[in-house]
């Protein structure tokens, strides 16, 4: 006859354990899961508080129970191992899945089943849910800011155009590979200023004339980050070289240079660039905001750029130097062909950090009256035919940036792979 | 003579160039400034500053100077980054420790946690948190108390003000709580390392810690009072809190998206510190005797501290920076208050942006400074 020891399970009793832990672990997500989506409540009969406490308590011993080292059965082992390892874990793993169960049917019934799609007003936002119309009908101005509809073409093809030369350098000749650095740090730059220039700003080739005051949304946001990143990375190459050279001058001056930007916030720096920055141009002089902006997120993120650099020049062994110096190669000879193909390759994972900062600081540039994204959706927010749906405008950029800055992370982690070498 | 050359052209090039660029630019300003009619001067900061600030933590009005203004701004700059810095640590260690935890469940939901908040944009983040989540709050007069006596409203929180009597002696007792409990360190290393005995001074810290302050109650005449928050009518449809403090939504949307924004952050350092300690370290001590308590006490932590605080300050410095954001939900930050409204006022753009930079770089400088000189205490020293 089998004996059923309560306190301790032994070789004998472990499936009557297993089973009975699994059914009242069974029970008590059973509970919360028809509390949580059906609203009812299966232990009404229970007093007040102990009905709550009640999936929390049944759980907690049926894992208790379940805790069978080497059960022999492969599930179970597995699960005590990962999710149940001791009671204060498998209190943890309760109370997450019990918070995973409890919010779900509300942010589902939110997001997806009581929200509202179709129509093109408000009106048609009836229902408790979210008013995903409001995205729909202002789509073409969080994407494109106040940029004229018939011309939104031009924006797309300049995109397409400035990606498809930035492809280029795959795709280059093996002798002219030599040739890479100086496309991407000097034509490139040109040849999508150019194209950004003559096609979104348009004035000649029978294209209309946009002023960047009417530039925005999303696209605006690409624009900025793309100037920024392909200039403050050479920039800050300099000033990283600058910091670690021997000779006292230029060393002082990248040092200054680089604590100053790192020593303020961004936002002064875009207060500087708007409002005190006319005062030190000539006074004929006229520079339009988006590239005294554009200017100012540069010169800022250089700085930390050349911090970035500067820790993979520091991690560098001394071998590396003296090696290329005994070779006979002079500055820059050891610096091109020796130590920055090894640096850069070290603080790929630093500078992909920098590059997601500069993406996340580039709303920023709301304050000083530029509409990107963000600012688009103040502007939407306010808009007295669509007021009260800034939840839904702050989840659905908040998606959108979240998508571009995990892509770009999950990238770099790639880039890393991949120029991972042996040292 | 080569070497020469070499060495000097370069650096006469680079000063040259720096000056040059200077030169250009103030003359610029120079000849912009005459044009316009303004005067370069700091003597605008004893001026009447003629406009409201609405939250304040010393007393301003708008017939103090802008040099008050300032104060204003800056004291509420380090407010809220002071309160975001202490959460986000709080919630970066939890977070941290969480990412090597064994349970999947835990180490998963902390790297989502982590994947997810540093991915979004601060500024979305903060206009989230006060455009959409704090607007949903109920007004003052449905408002339901939180743990009896607080009020999360739309408005802003109310919580209960705290009314001293002699607050002085209650500091001075626990002045006196914090340098004994340095002696009785002190005391204990010493015994430690003389005589190989332990005390528990954790134990006995503690208790001075509570036993002191409590005395001055007892007798030391001091006493403390609450003032509780009070609904009140202000016409027929609108109420108001009043008595005990409140805290503007702007100030807690910034503190939310601060803290959580900068928590992920944090968690990735003490992850990393963690980490970083060998696995030989952890059972070199527990082969010697020491009670797992003791391991991560004497052992662990040292080193994981070595690691983890360089980058955590920095992430400090970030998020002190990164409060200057406030400006765009209009919390009255240094930013806001002088770089914004004061500069409206008094049209002085270069003083005004080179004090609002100059006061955040020296900011910088001084915790980087304070950094730098306790990396250089715990550094590994090499015998």
């Amino acid at each position: 006859m089998q004996t059923f020891n309560f306190l301790k399970p032994n070789r004998s009793n472990i499936k009557n354990y297993s089973i009975i832990g699994s059914f009242l672990v069974l029970v008590s997500l059973i509970d919360v899961i028809s509390n949580a989506f059906l609203k009812i409540n299966l232990t009404s009969f229970l007093p007040g508080s102990i009905t709550t406490l009640f999936p929390l308590i049944t759980g907690l011993i049926g894992l208790n129970m379940m805790r069978i080292d080497y059960s022999g059965n492969k599930t179970l082992d597995l699960l005590n191992k990962n999710i149940n390892t001791n009671n204060f874990n498998a209190l943890l793993t309760l109370l997450i899945l019990f918070s995973i169960i409890k919010a779900l049917p509300q942010s589902l019934s939110w997001m997806i089943f009581d929200a509202t799609i179709s129509g093109d007003s408000k009106d048609a936002c009836t229902g408790t849910g979210a008013c995903w119309t409001y995205i729909k009908v202002w789509f073409r101005r969080f994407m494109y800011g106040m940029y004229p509809n018939e011309f939104h073409w031009r924006i797309n093809t300049a995109f397409i155009l400035v990606i498809a030369f930035g492809f280029v350098g795959y795709f280059m000749k093996e002798n002219l590979k030599k040739y890479l650095a100086l496309y991407y740090v000097i034509i490139y730059p040109v040849i999508a200023y150019l194209v950004i220039y003559y096609l979104i700003s348009g004035g000649s080739f029978g294209l209309q004339w946009v002023e960047t005051g009417a530039w925005g949304g999303l696209s605006l946001t690409f624009i900025v980050s793309f100037f920024c990143l392909i200039f403050c990375f050479p920039l800050g190459m300099i000033f990283a070289l600058g910091r670690r050279s021997s000779l006292p001058a230029i060393k002082y001056i990248s040092i200054c240079y680089i604590e100053f930007w790192r020593g303020v916030p961004l936002i002064t720096v875009l207060f500087m660039s708007s409002v005190m920055f006319p005062m030190f141009l000539p006074e004929d002089f006229f520079m339009d905001k988006l590239v005294r902006v554009i200017i100012a997120i540069t010169l800022f993120e250089a700085a930390y750029c050349a911090e970035v650099i500067r820790g993979g020049l520091q991690s560098l062994p001394r071998g590396q130097y003296d090696a290329a110096k005994s070779l006979g190669m002079g500055y820059w000879k050891m610096h091109i062909f020796v130590i920055l193909p090894q640096a850069l390759k070290l603080v790929i994972p630093g500078i992909a950090n920098t590059f997601l900062a500069l993406v996340k600081d580039t709303p920023l540039i709301f304050v000083v009256g530029l509409a990107e994204l963000a600012g688009m959706l103040a502007l939407a927010k306010t808009n007295p035919k669509w007021l009260g749906f800034a939840m839904e405008g702050y989840i659905f950029a908040s998606i959108i940036f979240w998508i571009i800055c995990y892509a770009m992370s999950k990238y770099s982690y790639n880039l890393e792979a991949k120029y991972k070498t042996e040292r | 003579m080569n070497n020469i050359i070499k060495k000097f052209i370069p650096q006469i090039l680079a000063i040259l160039f720096v000056v040059l660029i200077f030169g250009f630019l103030t003359m610029n300003a120079q000849t912009n400034m005459d044009n316009r009619g303004i005067d370069f001067g700091f003597g605008f900061l004893s001026q009447e500053s003629s406009f409201d600030v609405q939250f304040s933590l010393i007393e301003y009005s708008g017939s103090d100077s802008y040099a008050r203004a300032f104060l204003v701004g800056l004291l509420n700059t380090l407010l809220v980054s002071f309160i975001s810095i202490i959460i986000c640590t709080i919630l970066g260690v939890i977070i941290g420790v969480a990412r090597l935890s064994s349970n999947y469940l835990i180490k998963n939901s902390a790297a989502w946690y982590v994947e997810f908040f540093r991915n979004i944009p601060l500024l979305l983040q903060i206009f989230f948190w006060y455009y959409a989540a704090l607007r949903a709050l109920p007004l003052p007069e449905k408002a339901n108390a939180w743990f009896g006596v607080t009020y999360m409203t739309v408005k802003g929180y109310y919580i209960p003000a705290m009314v001293w009597e002699n607050l002085n002696i209650f500091l001075y007792c626990g002045l006196a709580a914090i340098i004994a409990i340095i002696l009785l360190r002190n005391y204990a290393n010493k015994l430690r390392d003389n005589e190989g005995k332990q005390i528990p001074v954790l134990l006995y810290s503690i208790s001075l810690l509570i036993v002191l302050p409590l005395l001055s109650f007892l007798f030391g005449g001091v006493s403390l009072g609450f003032e509780l928050p009070e609904l009140k009518k202000l016409s027929k449809i609108s109420y108001i809190y009043e008595g005990g403090i409140s805290l503007p939504p702007e100030l807690i949307a910034l503190v939310l998206a601060l803290s959580l924004y900068t928590s992920t952050f944090v968690a990735e350092c003490v992850r990393a510190g963690i980490e970083g300690v060998s696995k030989g370290q952890k059972e070199a001590a527990a082969s010697v005797g020491l009670t797992p308590n003791q391991v991560l006490k004497l052992v662990i932590m040292p080193q994981a501290l070595r690691i983890i605080i360089p980058p955590t300050t920095n992430q400090y410095l970030n998020l002190t920076k990164n409060s200057s954001l406030a400006a765009a939900i209009a919390y009255p930050d240094l930013v806001l208050v002088f770089a914004g409204t004061a500069l409206m006022q008094t049209g002085k753009a270069i003083e005004i942006v080179s004090i609002t930079m100059l006061t955040y770089l020296s900011i910088s400088l001084t915790i980087a400074a304070i950094m730098n000189w306790y990396n250089k205490k715990i550094e590994i020293k090499e015998k």
